[in-house]
């Protein structure tokens, strides 16, 4: 187990290392114009083009470059190019925000999307089972944005019956903190949902059919306890690594869209505000947070299946 | 079928019956493909919405028709002065207070006006074309280069392998959503050069090819999975030993076996392409206006959503219908062709 653990450590810093690289090519080596312009937004003066030039090396080498580039963003001392904040600063005020909005909607998934793919599974066929693959098919080709503005008015404003966007601090009032956020982990969540009880569907199909399934039914269980102890058990497993990632997708960054859309004012909606301004460094710093977040969570979950799953260990 | 009573009233015994036989075997014995058509045909509703996805590709392509001889306005001409005789009284196209007429169900504004006073049928026409035409275009590049990357390392193993492989790992570990807007950010200022070639930051080429490079991952590693399960296969092994390459193994052997896998995803990934192109947009990163696309319509409407819904609910809905036309249709294709396969994207 020590030396499984000691190997995936290892590969998990060579992957991260890659990753930066990877982010360090895409924003300051991408065959186009000069990155120095880049890096100063739309209309850029001169002299800060040659201030940017001569803070970020662009004239050093490209290894130069990139030590100058990962000592900016780990040291924190990324600044917006607009805003002239600490990157570092704003991403951490908005990080129990977007860890709010992405943990409820994570559960919140997870629990529709196996009652779904359950009933689905046991209708397989019939109606119910036909009308829910079409409810989430529609959940899945819904943009999320455009959803989430939808219900924000209609709902929100418009009807009352939820607050029109905004975020509450759960330690100021968490009934509050609540209220404001079924309207966006409802949203973040229908495309989860759309796809999860789908996957869970065909591996309750596939699992019905095993042997131990027919021997708990010959030894005389109910469906009920077949169902739950047998066949859904095993059909988790596959969902569960998924919803690790997807979890960690939505922390680093993937819920740019409902963010903004729902005005959370966290990392998602930070980043947004960046992109609409060509702002680099933000975005920069974001793509590359959330691929070393998607990264150490990838490791964490091989760990634990290690440990759960000896056979693993011997790959 | 119709033959089999026949035979068996007619008493036909020996080669003449053999010869039948044969025959209704011949009839009988379907290849895959049309097997799968005839389990498609049947799947009705796949089929209603292929036919829907046909109709909104068609429309698309005659936006020109309609904004010359119905609408007699081009998507980027703006009519803010202008007035429109409805139920006999004139009305402004964008009210004094800038809000724009809704729906009018006339030729002229049959989805209402924006702000500017352009013509929302007109404009959502012409920017399907640009949200189909990403869509159509960035999932034929990710196919291509899916398929080349997991033929190559599936086919030869080794180091090829471990090469593509760890580049695809690498891309997988960012979201979707954040890698295509880091190349968006990234690419917006510049464009794109690439050797002689140099495509301007507000080119639809741009989009086109963020969305196509972002998806390969998800697409080549179960190609390559596929190609490894393949290569082992006697057919291959028996044209080794008539003395093929490698080159014509691959193409004569190995990728027709991939068809409709293929054919599954490429369906599914225009849906996911023109729903990631909407994203992009939505935040600046994607379609460049004034060039229209549903996204950038989307965008323009979600701010005056108070006011004038319409802007934000008809792009998005036909946005809606397309994505799910071919998610539909592409779920009964893959449900036709091979049920047990697992095909899912990401977003």
């Amino acid at each position: 187990m020590g030396r499984f653990i000691v190997r995936r450590v290892i590969q998990m810093v060579l992957v991260m290392f890659a990753v930066s690289v990877l982010t360090f090519l895409i924003f300051n080596v991408i065959p186009n114009s000069d990155p120095a312009v880049r890096m100063s937004g739309r209309q850029a003066s001169e002299s800060t083009i040659e201030a940017i030039r001569e803070e970020w090396g662009f004239n050093d080498s490209l290894p130069q470059q990139y030590i100058t580039t990962m000592e900016k963003v780990i040291t924190g001392d990324l600044k917006s190019q607009f805003t002239q904040l600490s990157v570092g600063k704003e991403i951490v005020k908005g990080l129990p925000r977007t860890f709010s909005l992405a943990i409820g909607a994570a559960l919140l998934w997870m629990f529709v999307a196996i009652c779904f793919g359950l009933y689905s599974a046991v209708k397989a066929g019939k109606f119910a089972d036909r009308f829910l693959t079409i409810i989430a098919l529609i959940g899945i080709s819904m943009p999320v944005f455009w959803i989430g503005a939808l219900a924000n008015y209609y709902l929100g404003f418009k009807l009352g019956w939820f607050p029109n966007g905004g975020y509450v601090e759960f330690t100021e009032d968490p009934i509050d903190w609540f209220y404001h956020l079924i309207l966006p982990w409802t949203v973040l969540a229908i495309l989860f949902i759309g796809f999860y009880s789908r996957v869970l569907r065909s591996n309750v199909l596939d699992t019905i059919n095993e042997d131990y399934v027919r021997t708990a039914r010959a030894k005389g269980l109910g469906e009920r306890q077949i169902m739950i102890r047998h066949v859904l058990r095993n059909s988790m497993i596959p969902i569960v690594t998924l919803w690790g990632l997807d979890f960690g997708a939505v922390l680093g960054g993937g819920a740019i869209l409902t963010e903004t859309v729902f005005d959370l004012q966290g990392v998602g909606q930070y980043t947004a505000e960046a992109i609409g301004q060509l702002d680099v460094p933000p975005v920069l710093a974001v793509t590359m947070f959330s691929a070393f977040f998607i990264v150490l969570l990838n490791a964490v979950v091989d760990i634990l299946y290690a440990y759960l799953d000896p056979r693993i260990r011997l790959q | 079928m119709a033959t089999e009573p026949l035979t068996e009233q007619a008493g036909l015994q020996g080669p003449a019956a053999w010869e039948q036989e044969a025959e209704r075997e011949h009839v009988h014995g379907l290849g895959p493909w049309r097997l799968g058509l005839r389990r498609l045909r049947r799947n009705r509703v796949a089929i209603g919405f292929g036919v829907l996805f046909v109709l909104l590709v068609l429309s698309c392509l005659a936006a020109p028709l309609w904004a010359k001889h119905v609408a007699h306005t081009t998507p980027t001409e703006n009519h803010l002065s202008d007035t429109i005789k409805l139920d006999g009284k004139t009305t402004n196209v964008v009210g004094l207070d800038g809000v724009p007429i809704g729906p009018t169900y006339q030729g002229e504004f049959f989805l209402g006006a924006d702000p500017n006073g352009r013509d929302i049928m007109v404009r959502l026409l012409y920017g399907g074309r640009n949200s189909l035409m990403i869509g159509v275009v960035a999932a034929l590049m990710t196919t291509i280069l899916s398929v080349v990357l997991g033929v190559i390392a599936g086919y030869f193993r080794g180091w090829p392998d471990l090469t593509i492989r760890s580049l695809l790992d690498i891309m997988w570990s960012f979201p979707v959503l954040i890698l295509g807007v880091a190349l968006g950010v990234a690419l917006a200022l510049g464009g794109l050069q690439l050797g002689p070639i140099t495509i301007g930051g507000d080119s639809l080429l741009i989009p086109i090819f963020i969305i196509g490079l972002v998806y390969v991952p998800y697409m080549a590693r179960p190609v390559r999975g596929q190609v490894l399960a393949l290569r082992e296969k006697e057919f291959v092994e028996a044209a080794r030993a008539q003395g093929a390459g490698p080159l014509r193994i691959m193409f004569s052997e190995v990728v027709p076996n991939l068809a409709s896998t293929i054919l599954v995803f490429f369906t599914l990934l225009i849906a996911n392409a023109v729903l990631l192109e909407s994203a992009l947009s939505f935040l600046g990163a994607g379609v460049r206006p004034p060039n229209p696309s549903w996204g950038t319509m989307i965008d323009e409407g979600v701010d005056r959503i108070a006011t004038a819904p319409h802007l934000t609910i008809v792009p998005g809905l036909m946005l809606v219908l397309t994505v799910l036309s071919l998610n539909v249709f592409g779920d009964g294709v893959r449900d036709a062709l091979d049920p047990r396969a697992k095909v899912r994207l990401e977003h």
